[in-house]
């Protein structure tokens, strides 16, 4: 079993489109994707992670600026949101976990059932990331105005498939 | 007569959007409860009557399928319909939750449109 980069890229492109139209009436522009092998530096702004199991594994991400978050919950929730809080978290959480869901049906196509994480979200400054194992990623971004968000997926073939670790499996929900 | 609905869904924001779409989708809207987990939604329909239950899958401590599976086997709830509102879209999952009697299956993203279709045999 494997997956192209090029489906795998589809299936973010439709997903994450289709999120923001259906749930926020927001239209995006899809720019190039590329694969980036180095973990992010360090950054700044909104990321929320999820991880993905199955015969593969790996993690899906969102990345934007807090503006950005303000302004998908704000439409999502048909409220003012001009700073960051619990309730903007919570938005780009659902939003991230409505992409990468979808693109983990999608995936399953191809790699088998997967299961997926309950969304992190970290907000903050000067911050890096690492997928340990892996650091792989591709990056699909897309565009609002001038903002700029990306949803990023870093995927590799689960060493023994058939004997997921406990440890893993504990914070995965199918 | 106004329907008193329960809302299961970890996150706030789709629970907070359940609540608009179904004043938009026209249910006559008695109250609203909510509950992030299968868990909480059970200990409050202990002390609850509800005549809809929208529920997620993947949530924590225990998820929309376990839930299903309790509320199913409970003479006093057993016919209270249950819609899965989630990301899960793979035909097994669907299946599981309409053996195990779910009344219906909406995928996220959702419209309002959906959910009103998708409730309009129900209630």
């Amino acid at each position: 079993m494997s997956i192209q980069t090029d489906r795998m890229v589809q299936f973010v492109a439709d997903s994450t489109k289709q999120v923001f139209e259906m749930m926020m009436g927001i239209q995006l522009t899809v720019g190039e994707h590329y694969t980036d092998r180095n973990d992010p530096g360090p950054m700044a702004g909104v990321v929320s992670l999820v991880g993905l199991v199955g015969s593969w594994v790996g993690t899906g991400s969102f990345t934007c600026s807090p503006e950005m978050a303000c302004q998908l919950a704000s439409s999502m929730l048909m409220a003012e949101y001009k700073s960051m809080n619990e309730e903007v978290l919570d938005a780009v959480a659902e939003v991230t976990n409505m992409i990468i869901g979808n693109v983990k049906t999608g995936l399953e196509e191809d790699l088998g059932p997967m299961g997926l994480s309950i969304p992190t979200v970290i907000f903050g400054r000067n911050f890096m990331t690492r997928s340990v194992g892996n650091s792989e990623w591709t990056v699909v971004p897309f565009f609002c105005g001038t903002e700029r968000i990306e949803v990023q997926i870093c995927l590799a073939p689960h060493k023994d498939s058939q004997t997921v670790p406990r440890f893993w499996m504990a914070g995965i929900h199918s | 007569m106004a329907l008193d609905v329960l809302i299961v869904d970890d996150s706030a924001a789709i629970r907070k959007i359940l609540q608009r779409v179904l004043v938009q989708a026209d249910v006559p809207l008695g109250k609203v409860y909510e509950a992030g987990d299968g868990r909480e939604a059970l200990n409050l329909l202990q002390a609850q009557t509800v005549g809809l239950i929208l529920s997620d899958i993947n949530m924590p401590n225990m998820d929309g399928l376990q839930f299903l599976r309790e509320v199913r086997s409970n003479d006093a709830w057993k016919a209270v319909p249950i819609v899965m509102i989630t990301t899960e879209g793979s035909q097994n999952k669907v299946l599981e939750a309409v053996q195990l009697g779910a009344s219906g299956y909406v995928k996220k993203p959702f419209t309002a449109e959906q959910i009103k279709e998708k409730l309009a045999g129900l209630i």
